[in-house]
């Protein structure tokens, strides 16, 4: 007879996190889902990074006068700001990290395309992450995250080059991580899951790899060509050579317009999963829905030249480029729509990632129609290049991918750690985000249209404008705050936290079939698909095993 | 027939230095890149088997990929080609 | 807890050893390489189509200036380096066959003479780029293009200003193609390897098809790069 000795706590089941230990089984591990948490920890990182430039800019502007920083070390701020949140925060953040993590097992495959591939992706970040922070540390750039030619190819002393490379390589990294992504869900998907089974989240991270593969080649060459410009003495955008600095902006534009659709699609993916699951109800309108992220990643393609207007180019041009940002708009609207038909008579529940999608829905919604005040050549030549145009991609890029992604870290949290967050704390970070957002960026539409410019460290001709500055200054600390929070409490829940179940949401999707965390290879056995995506009605039917989790 | 193909580019590639020899005025360039547009085409019907390529989704890459190229190219001269002033 | 998967694999892995696991079958993998070289050509279409764009652009605005600048480089070369380049395209298709139907001496003697060729156009554009140096045609400050007749255009001489354009732009296309040439190069020496070793079999030779795509790609950059670029206005 065996005496069993009781055990204060289950034996834990083998999953990729204690599969092996060690730094080395990290620093090489080709499990995807390792190299979105390496990601997670890097990304987070240069989030803080642009996070205190951005603290910087707006402790400068709490007085109408430049007196905490010269005007060239205010160049440095809002460039170095712009390029660290775009290039290697917002660009690499939700695909990295969440769809690394979740594409792979919400297809029913055991990893991606190309694990290997998907390593270097993340090598290739870290040695443009490191580029780039040695040039910020050496002097940094002054010529805004655009670096237009040619001040930035013949006339600015700062280091261009330098900072040219570390995007071009984090580029590549982007590209990876799209090609692995578009072969992945071409090739790896379970038995039975066809396209029309996919999860939205997918949808939109196809789409976003489109994206990624076609855009960000074409900002790589850019680069080349104004490295080699500065570094040879090249003349292809000088000016007193013939050169063309319109062509800059053009070639530039036609990476970074396509690359803000990278920023939200992704982000709009989550909100597809986070919207059903917590009103228990399929996402209205799937198909149109999933039709809409690719229009969306087509339809980016055509509109760079709005962010020209003003440039210098033709107006017949500027006239095709207005009616086409109008076009564009079209399918994000069709999402918003699907949405809230998604709500409509759901049964909703408040948890944390749902406040974010809430959060997302509105906030969205204010930036995509502000952009169509943009796309509208009359007022567009009235705001451009004025805190206007700033507020309105802060409330897509904050408002709507920021948001996103903290709600879909919140709601895959449990997935990934094994442990549950504090529902409470999450509540009131969530909060706190939404009320220090507005309070940062609302007052930002009204400088703008007001006439303050963007990219001034003295305002003290406009000293009316100081009041609202201070205002966005003071939503800035309260949305710092509101960042440290989940911070704080994920790493608290990682020793401390609820350990989840499979899936502590009842939430529809391949994921949520597997143990939280999962095993290194994903499934005990290759699932086989038999039902359509988001089926809460089964879910929740009366003999079902699990009860949806009432926090 | 692989043989065959290699013939036509050789072909293809005198055909389009003795073109560039004759004056045809503004044709000498859609002459030139039409000669390069059937000689790429060859390679990749051909060489890289996409004539044969057993799923569509290969035809698909490319062309989507030549689409959006073709976009960048001419999305950008249509700037250049209205502007009353230059 | 068993993993029923891993007991899977290794069934697998007896009967194709070049099976990575976390592949269903070795179907599955070639499908997945195959389209994942079209989608890596793909984005390199993108990246030289924005060298591509800038050239067009500035052709069309500096049409005179530009044939001017093009007479100056070596036509002879350029062809010679198109013939080059497609004879090596055909001995990579041949090393594509080889390798599908086990021929090794074929295959290995494909991939050597492709290496050969490829050598054979860096050392051409060596000696272009030489010359170019030579006549103070590379852009920068010992830049010179003085008294150059526009072609078809008599008493007319180009801009040096357009002219150092076409040349900043014409190194920038050739340069870019030359190294991916030389990473052509580096994928054939380590193919060569490979079937050295006697890894490729008629089950598998998939490295030796996607090198193949990759290599006929940049065929093609340089079968538009060579008109575009040497052949504006060669009326005698």
């Amino acid at each position: 007879m065996s005496m069993e000795i009781a055990i204060p706590q289950a034996v834990e089941q083998e999953n990729y996190l204690n599969k092996e230990y060690g730094v080395w089984s990290w620093l090489l591990t080709t499990d995807h889902k390792r190299i979105a948490l390496l990601y997670l920890i890097s990304i987070t990182f240069f989030f803080f990074i642009g996070g205190f430039f951005a603290l910087l800019i707006r402790l400068e502007l709490l007085t109408p006068a430049g007196d905490l920083v010269q005007a060239d070390t205010y160049n440095k701020l809002f460039t170095m700001h712009g390029m660290v949140m775009v290039f290697f925060f917002l660009i690499p953040s939700i695909p990295a990290v969440l769809g690394n993590f979740l594409v792979p097992l919400m297809i029913g495959a055991k990893d991606l395309a190309f694990p290997r591939i998907n390593l270097l992706s993340w090598y290739l970040y870290i040695i443009g992450g490191v580029m780039m922070l040695h040039c910020m540390l050496t002097g940094g750039v002054d010529t805004g995250w655009t670096f237009y030619a040619p001040f930035s190819t013949n006339f600015t002393n700062t280091k261009i080059v330098e900072a040219g490379l570390a995007i071009f390589v984090v580029g590549f990294s982007s590209i990876l991580t799209g090609l692995n992504f578009v072969v992945t869900i071409h090739r790896m998907r379970a038995p039975g899951m066809t396209w029309s089974r996919l999860p939205l989240f997918i949808w939109a991270h196809y789409a976003t790899s489109i994206i990624q593969l076609l855009g960000t080649p074409v900002i790589a060459v850019t680069i080349v060509m104004v490295a080699a410009e500065r570094a040879l003495h090249l003349g292809i955008f000088d000016p007193r050579l013939g050169g063309d600095p319109l062509l800059f902006q053009h070639l530039f534009w036609f990476y970074s317009h396509p690359a803000v659709y990278i920023m939200i699609l992704p982000s709009m993916g989550i909100i597809s999963e986070i919207l059903a699951c917590f009103s228990r109800k399929r996402i209205f309108g799937y198909t149109f829905v999933a039709f809409s992220s690719i229009a969306i990643a087509v339809f980016g393609f055509l509109v760079w030249a709005h962010h020209m207007f003003v440039a210098g180019m033709s107006v017949y041009a500027a006239l095709v480029f207005s009616l086409l940002s109008y076009a564009v708009a079209v399918p994000s609207a069709i999402k918003v729509f699907n949405w809230t038909a998604t709500l409509y008579k759901g049964s909703i529940h408040y948890d944390a990632p749902m406040l974010y999608a809430f959060g997302f829905l509105g906030l969205f919604t204010i930036g995509g129609l502000t952009g169509l005040f943009l796309a509208a050549l009359g007022i567009d030549v009235h705001v451009t290049d004025t805190y206007f145009v700033v507020a309105h991609f802060h409330y897509i890029m904050v408002g709507g991918a920021v948001m996103g992604y903290l709600g879909g870290m919140h709601f895959w949290w449990p997935k990934i750690s094994g442990r549950l967050y504090p529902e409470g704390w999450a509540r009131l970070a969530a909060l706190i985000v939404f009320i220090g957002f507005n309070l940062t960026f609302f007052p930002q539409f009204l400088l703008g249209y007001m006439g303050m410019p963007r990219r001034y460290y003295d305002y003290s001709h406009m000293p009316e404008f100081q009041v609202l500055n201070v205002l966005s200054t003071a939503g800035a600390t309260v949305l710092g705050v509101g960042y440290l929070l989940p911070m704080i409490y994920f790493l608290w829940s990682m020793r401390y936290g609820k350990p989840a179940s499979d899936n502590p949401w009842n939430a529809a999707g391949l994921e949520w079939k597997t143990a939280s965390p999962p095993p290194t290879f994903n499934f005990e056995e290759e699932p086989v698909v038999t039902w359509e995506a988001y089926n809460y009605e089964e879910l929740d039917a009366p003999h079902s095993e699990e009860v949806p989790v009432a926090r | 027939m692989y043989f065959a193909v290699f013939f036509a580019l050789l072909v293809g590639t005198g055909l389009t230095v003795f073109a560039a020899t004759l004056d045809l005025g503004r044709f000498n360039a859609a002459v030139a890149l039409g000669i390069a547009t059937i000689k790429a085409t060859l390679v990749a019907l051909f060489f890289m088997h996409v004539w044969q390529a057993s799923e569509k989704l290969t035809k698909l890459v490319v062309i989507g990929a030549l689409f959006f190229l073709l976009l960048l190219l001419g999305l950008t001269m249509s700037d250049y080609a209205t502007r009353p002033w230059s | 807890m068993p993993d029923s998967t891993v007991v899977g694999l290794h069934h697998e892995e007896e009967h194709h050893p070049e099976l990575l696991h976390h592949f269903a079958d070795p179907q599955q993998q070639r499908d997945a390489s195959s389209l994942g070289m079209w989608v890596f050509l793909a984005t390199e279409i993108m990246f030289f189509g924005g060298l591509f764009c800038a050239y067009l652009i500035y052709r069309r605005w500096y049409f005179g200036d530009f044939a001017a600048a093009s007479k100056t480089i070596n036509m002879g070369y350029g062809a010679t380096n198109t013939a080059v380049l497609i004879c090596s395209s055909l001995t990579v298709v041949l090393a594509v066959w080889a390798a599908q139907t086990a021929r090794r001496t074929l295959l290995i003697g494909s991939l050597i003479i492709t290496m050969l060729l490829g050598l054979t156009f860096l050392g051409i554009k060596g000696i272009e780029y030489r010359d170019k140096f030579v006549e103070h045609h590379v852009p920068g400050a010992s830049f010179s293009f003085e008294n150059e007749p526009v072609p078809g255009h008599p008493g007319q001489y180009a801009n040096p200003s357009h002219a150092e354009i076409f040349f900043s732009l014409y190194f920038v296309m050739t340069g870019l193609h030359a190294l991916h040439m030389i990473i052509g190069l580096g994928i054939f020496l380590w193919l060569l390897t490979m079937a050295w070793k006697g890894r490729f079999t008629p089950e598998y030779h998939t490295p030796v098809e996607i090198g193949g795509l990759y290599w006929h790609f940049v065929d093609i950059v340089w079968i538009y790069l060579f008109p575009l670029l040497y052949l504006i206005d060669r009326h005698p």
